[in-house]
């Protein structure tokens, strides 16, 4: 290690310190008992076997997916910010079939409903995809527009179209039960959305390592220009097909949520899966293995952090700090990210 | 019929207001060959500035407190994308997450859950005499808050100050070729480093004029992606800031249409008219940047 990266990781591990004191020293300041508030924040996530289960990785499972949604797109130099755009809209339409066909055996209407999310996922990524490569649009921008246009989409349709019979609550009515994901017992509320968006990592992984897809992907995130003059690749079409399943992947963690956790469809489902999910993917060094462990990390943050403002009365909101803390760090860091921007 | 106009002219001007501010201040940061994505927090850190200065300064101490803030949190984002030359894109992007927790957590351990009930000093409209009794354009134009006014004067001083003087020239040559500038005898970093000062002023004008100007109390997130479309108003604008100003414009337009229509008893999904701005956003983008030229050395950070 040279002296230079050891520097950085100092500065790296300093600002961390700096942004959790800082925060810790506002919550004191302000009131609150730091220790009632960390063994909240404890018990809450890891504190009991239910816990872990039926609050960390219930949790983690949608960060898994929308880390790997980021992961995979990065991985190519595609800066997909619209992970929250394409699960919202991944789990609007998921609940579209789930209430369409609702008396469908559940064998059918699962991988149905889990396809046409992340279907609907891709294709909100697409318009982001077209944009950027017809019209030389920064992804960034158009991806954080169509966030806010699922967002209001997804507010039309639990008011409008999809809106509960009785027409009193800003929700969908309650999917069926041959739509919801089994879960792993009658005593947790873990479900198979887990055990999928883990195989997912281990399979994209794979696939990212071990065949010539992946190594294309990995090239043209490395250096566009060298893919394609040393390489032959056709870039443009790599980054579209990065760009698409990134979007799959958060529209189907958008089904799952619905099918696992929620069974039904209301404004804020996603309490910014698709922000937390760049700090996933980054602290993973967008490793789609590594999204697991840092998915499960950041399930048992926010899993702990529910528990703090129930028990302790700290406001949640205080983990996007800490989040984004772990990116700054990262960021400073880690030279390598000097790689990951645009090329446009 | 003319006091639907006039009110659709009022709120176009009213909602491009913060949006000129913000976006003025990212021209001058992009001409240097910086994105700042996290302008997004600039403005929502000083929407909070502006409610905790007002509460105790009156509205100077509001707008003053926000320009701090604003200024604050670029700093930390040029910490990282000037200093540490990190990638501008990530680093922008957790500033702004940062600013959505801090100012979350500030305000709800400050305010309390409910964020009580709150009295500031607003910013209320003064008329113009003799312009403001234009025919319909009059009041929308010149019976605005002083913050508008500001707009007006900023927009010819950004667009002489960057093309009329050295200074303004050497902003210009960093965004092109960082280096080349550096070899010419421009402290390329110096300049970088002012610019997103500039920037984050701008932005927290901006923010200000949301909470003085405007709603009268801060709400979480109030900067609603503002910060967002800023960004895509230099776009619009082709990086001059006086295109920058009639994009401003556009976009106020595109916001207030809603009034224009509910006036002309439309009854529509209240959700199309929250969200036509961001689709306005997007299809300017597609209808524009292919023509307009962005600084070559925009958020490429290999190249200085």
């Amino acid at each position: 290690m040279t002296a230079e990266r050891l520097r950085s990781r100092w500065i790296a591990g300093g600002l961390v310190a700096a942004i959790v004191g800082g925060v810790a020293a506002l919550l004191r300041a302000s009131g609150f008992e730091l220790g009632a508030a960390v063994d909240a924040l404890l018990q809450g996530s890891v504190g009991s076997w239910y816990a872990l289960g039926s609050g960390t990785l219930v949790r983690a499972t949608p960060l898994i997916l929308t880390g790997l949604a980021v992961a995979v797109a990065f991985r190519a130099g595609v800066f997909n910010i619209g992970a929250e755009g394409q699960f919202l809209v991944g789990a609007a339409a998921g609940t579209a079939v789930a209430l369409s066909f609702h008396a469908m055996p559940a064998p059918l209407l699962i991988p149905a409903i889990l396809i046409v999310g992340a279907v609907a996922g891709a294709a909100w990524a697409w318009v982001a995809a077209v944009l950027r490569a017809r019209f030389h649009v920064l992804e960034v921008i158009s991806t954080i527009m169509l966030n806010f246009i699922a967002a209001y989409l997804v507010s039309y349709l639990v008011r409008g179209p999809l809106q509960e019979p009785t027409h009193i609550y800003p929700q969908t009515a309650a999917i069926s039960i041959a739509a919801r994901l089994p879960r792993f017992g009658a005593t947790t509320r873990l479900h198979i959305g887990f055990a999928i968006a883990v195989s997912a990592s281990l399979a994209t992984w794979w696939l990212i390592r071990q065949t010539a897809g992946g190594f294309r992907l990995r090239a043209v995130g490395a250096n566009p220009d060298a893919a394609r003059v040393a390489g032959q690749i056709d870039v443009e079409r790599v980054m579209m097909r990065a760009f698409l399943a990134s979007g799959a992947f958060a529209g189907m963690a958008g089904a799952i949520e619905v099918c696992g956790v929620t069974y039904a469809l209301y404004e804020n489902i996603s309490p910014g899966y698709g922000y937390t999910a760049i700090a996933v993917a980054l602290l993973a060094r967008l490793n789609a293995a590594a999204v697991i462990v840092t998915g499960v990390l950041f399930g048992a943050l926010e899993a702990g952090a529910n528990a703090m403002q129930r028990d302790a009365g700290v406001p949640s909101v205080v983990v996007s700090v800490v989040e984004a803390g772990i990116i700054l760090a990262l960021v400073a860091a880690d030279r390598g990210a000097r790689r990951m921007r645009t090329t446009s | 019929m003319s006091s639907a106009a006039t009110a659709f002219v009022e709120a176009t001007v009213r909602t491009a207001t913060p949006l000129a501010l913000a976006a003025l201040g990212e021209v001058v940061v992009e001409r240097a060959g910086v994105l700042n994505i996290s302008l997004e927090g600039v403005i929502l850190f000083g929407a909070f500035g502006a409610l905790v200065g007002a509460s105790s300064g009156g509205l100077a101490g509001g707008y003053l407190a926000a320009i701090g803030c604003g200024v604050a949190v670029a700093l930390v984002f040029a910490v990282f994308a000037v200093a540490f030359r990190a990638d501008q894109i990530i680093a922008g992007t957790a500033v702004t997450l940062l600013s959505v927790g801090l100012t979350g957590t500030l305000y709800r351990t400050v305010y309390g859950a409910g964020g009580a009930a709150l009295s500031i000093p607003t910013n209320g409209p003064k008329a113009i005499p003799l312009l403001s009794s234009l025919p319909i354009v009059g009041l929308g134009f010149f019976y605005q808050p002083i913050v508008t006014y500001a707009v007006y004067a900023i927009v010819p001083i950004v667009w002489w100050w960057m093309y009329r003087t050295h200074a303004g020239l050497a902003l210009r040559a960093i965004g092109e070729a960082p280096s080349a500038a550096f070899a010419a005898g421009v402290r390329v970093d110096r300049v970088r480093w002012l610019a997103i000062a500039f920037g984050g002023g701008m932005g927290g004008l901006a923010g200000a004029t949301l909470v003085l100007a405007q709603a009268g109390t801060f709400a979480e997130g109030m900067s609603a992606g503002r910060g967002f479309i800023a960004i895509a108003i230099v776009v619009v604008g082709r990086w001059n800031p006086l295109g920058v100003g009639l994009a401003a414009l556009l976009f106020g337009a595109a916001s207030a249409l809603q009034f224009l229509l509910q006036a002309l008893g439309l009854s529509l999904p209240y959700q199309l008219f929250l969200g036509l701005p961001y689709v306005l956003t997007l299809a300017a983008l597609a209808g524009l940047t292919g023509r307009a030229r962005a600084p070559s050395a925009l958020a490429k950070v290999d190249d200085w």
